[in-house]
């Protein structure tokens, strides 16, 4: 598959009265992929995503869908974009039918496609039975199912989805989820959440932005090697002589923890075998052995607590 | 595009029961309005009989209850015009046009021209009640047309500063109080009894009902037309540029 730019976003800026919410944000995305937007709450996700919607203006910044720039030709940059605000915006007096109607054609789909469209959204989307009834009447999950299948409806190139999985039980977030990879295969799908199990589920792409500023961008592959570690935590039921582990054979350094528990870092390949042999030989009682797997959640509160605590102001 | 926005506007008004109501009451009051009028008529019927040219059912009838009619709107179109935007923004649906490959213009046109549409349903139903006299004598048709043009364009321009004011909250009722006031200072402006000459005038010029009442009398005049056309051209550019400032201050 040809890996085609989607969305080009260059230095986004973005101010409400004197409060910079979003701040020098650029950032690409290309079709096939799904890019996990994380932050903390007020940190300018849903800011980032109103504006390469359309939704709201950048103060700065230059954003295009499919090579065709937003703010100088927003008519035929907008057919490119399905998007799911934050609340799905749907019409509580209206049939599901009617609402998907409604949407298809304000989304220009031909009128011999519409019937086609609608059934195709509904159906991925788990509506099938539902369109005869009011949106109003609905419950939360299906009213969110309801916004989400009005973001795909018009089989855009892009799908910004903003806490797609809010109020959904978990059956029906795995469904969404699945929904989410299919889509990614060909189109390029911008999420944002609070989940971070959800963000490694389903993504190929994490950002963190935090304060409006972009401080972590990499791929899924990258993240899962980096999160993978170099580093054992070995437990013993006896406390072990540091400066003998430290010889072992690829331990590069050890320190000690509380308890009786050892951090060993290693460079190449992973020593955990002679480690065994080493505590074995001894006999301090080896309890666990494990690799130290750093947690998306643990990238994510390294980012964003360290300058949290240093400034008290509270983003918009 | 026009069309689908404008379309979905006139249909969710049948959706809520306001615009039902609305109607019923509208024409409850009208119709009683129209029976005293012609109760009158019917008094008056044999002196005028005696007089030369004198004022034919048309005036007394038809003209009266038409400017009712008019100053009756000015109190009910607040009401429906108040959520064209503000629901919207409550419900938080906005975004569905916005991030939609429609133009502001478009939005706020559409939404207009389902609002007016609504009006002009209401008017027609409501000159069934003049036209029903043509069973019994004859109007003067040029007359009741001129009138009805009028009202039509006075309808439009009630929903054209409504849709403006529903613009600018998200509060119906805070769209519909203002829109409101907006409507009678308009309708009372020439009451003013200033001296000067000028200001009088200019208030004269302003005055929504003045312009009205020239077609009442059947004169249709292009000063008349143009001073609606005007006001609704000057709301609706208004509505569409609050909306696009809305995207840029957020």
């Amino acid at each position: 598959m040809d890996t085609k730019i989607l969305i080009r976003v260059e230095k986004l800026y973005r101010y409400y009265g004197h409060h910079l919410a979003v701040e020098a944000i650029s950032f690409e995305l290309a079709q096939g992929e799904v890019l996990g937007f994380l932050g903390p709450n007020g940190a300018g996700k849903s800011t980032t995503m109103q504006m390469i919607s359309g939704n709201l203006a950048p103060s700065a910044g230059r954003i295009s869908i499919n090579g065709i720039d937003l703010l100088d030709k927003p008519r035929q940059a907008k057919a490119e974009i399905g998007y799911l605000p934050e609340q799905p915006p749907v019409y509580p007096d209206l049939t599901v039918n009617e609402y998907l109607a409604y949407c298809a054609r304000l989304h220009r789909v031909i009128k011999g496609k519409r019937d086609q469209a609608m059934a195709r959204a509904m159906q991925r989307c788990g509506l099938e039975g539902t369109g005869r009834r009011l949106i109003g009447n609905l419950s939360k999950g299906f009213q969110q199912r309801v916004g989400i299948a009005q973001a795909v409806l018009h089989n855009p190139a892009v799908v910004i989805l903003d806490e797609p999985t809010v109020g959904l039980d978990p059956n029906q977030i795995r469904d969404i989820r699945t929904l989410i990879r299919e889509l990614g295969e060909n189109h390029g799908i911008i999420l944002s959440t609070h989940i971070l199990p959800e963000v490694q589920a389903t993504c190929s792409r994490v950002q963190i932005i935090h304060r409006g500023r972009l401080v972590f961008s990499e791929s899924m592959e990258t993240l899962r090697q980096r999160l993978t570690g170099s580093a054992l935590v070995l437990e013993t039921a006896g406390p072990p002589d540091i400066d003998m582990l430290r010889q072992v054979e690829g331990v590069s350094a050890a320190d000690a923890l509380d308890g009786n528990r050892t951090r060993l870092h290693f460079d190449a390949d992973n020593p955990a075998d002679r480690v065994a042999a080493c505590v074995s030989a001894h006999g301090w009682g080896l309890v666990e052995l494990a690799l130290d797997r750093q947690t998306l959640e643990q990238v994510f509160v390294d980012l964003t607590c360290s300058e949290q605590t240093s400034g008290t102001e509270a983003a918009a | 595009m026009l069309l689908t926005i404008a379309s979905r506007e006139f249909r969710n008004l049948f959706l809520s029961p306001l615009a039902w109501a609305i109607m019923a009451v509208l024409q409850l009051i009208v119709a009683y309005l129209f029976l005293t009028q012609v109760d009158t008529y019917m008094v008056l019927q044999p002196r005028l009989a005696g007089i030369e040219g004198a004022p034919g059912v048309t005036d007394i009838v038809v003209a009266p209850l038409l400017q009712t009619v008019g100053f009756l709107f000015m109190l009910i179109a607040p009401a429906i015009t108040m959520r064209v935007f503000s629901d919207e923004k409550r419900n938080h649906t906005l975004s569905l046009l916005l991030s939609a490959p429609v133009s502001m213009s478009d939005i706020v046109l559409g939404k207009f021209l389902g609002v007016a549409l609504f009006f002009l349903v209401l008017l027609v139903m409501l000159a069934a009640m003049p036209a029903s006299l043509y069973a019994g004598t004859t109007l003067d048709t040029g007359k009741l047309a001129a009138g009805m043009l009028g009202l039509a364009l006075l309808l439009s321009s009630f929903a054209a500063i409504g849709v403006f004011m529903s613009s600018l909250t998200e509060q119906p009722v805070v769209a519909a109080v203002s829109t409101f006031g907006l409507l009678l200072l308009l309708w009372i402006i020439d009451w003013s009894g200033s001296s000067k000459e000028k200001v009088a005038s200019l208030f004269g010029y302003l005055s929504l009902q003045g312009h009205l009442s020239s077609f009442l009398k059947g004169l249709f005049s292009t000063t008349d037309v143009a001073y609606y056309v005007l006001l609704i051209a000057l709301f609706l550019i208004l509505a569409i540029r609050r909306l696009d400032q809305q995207r840029l201050t957020g």
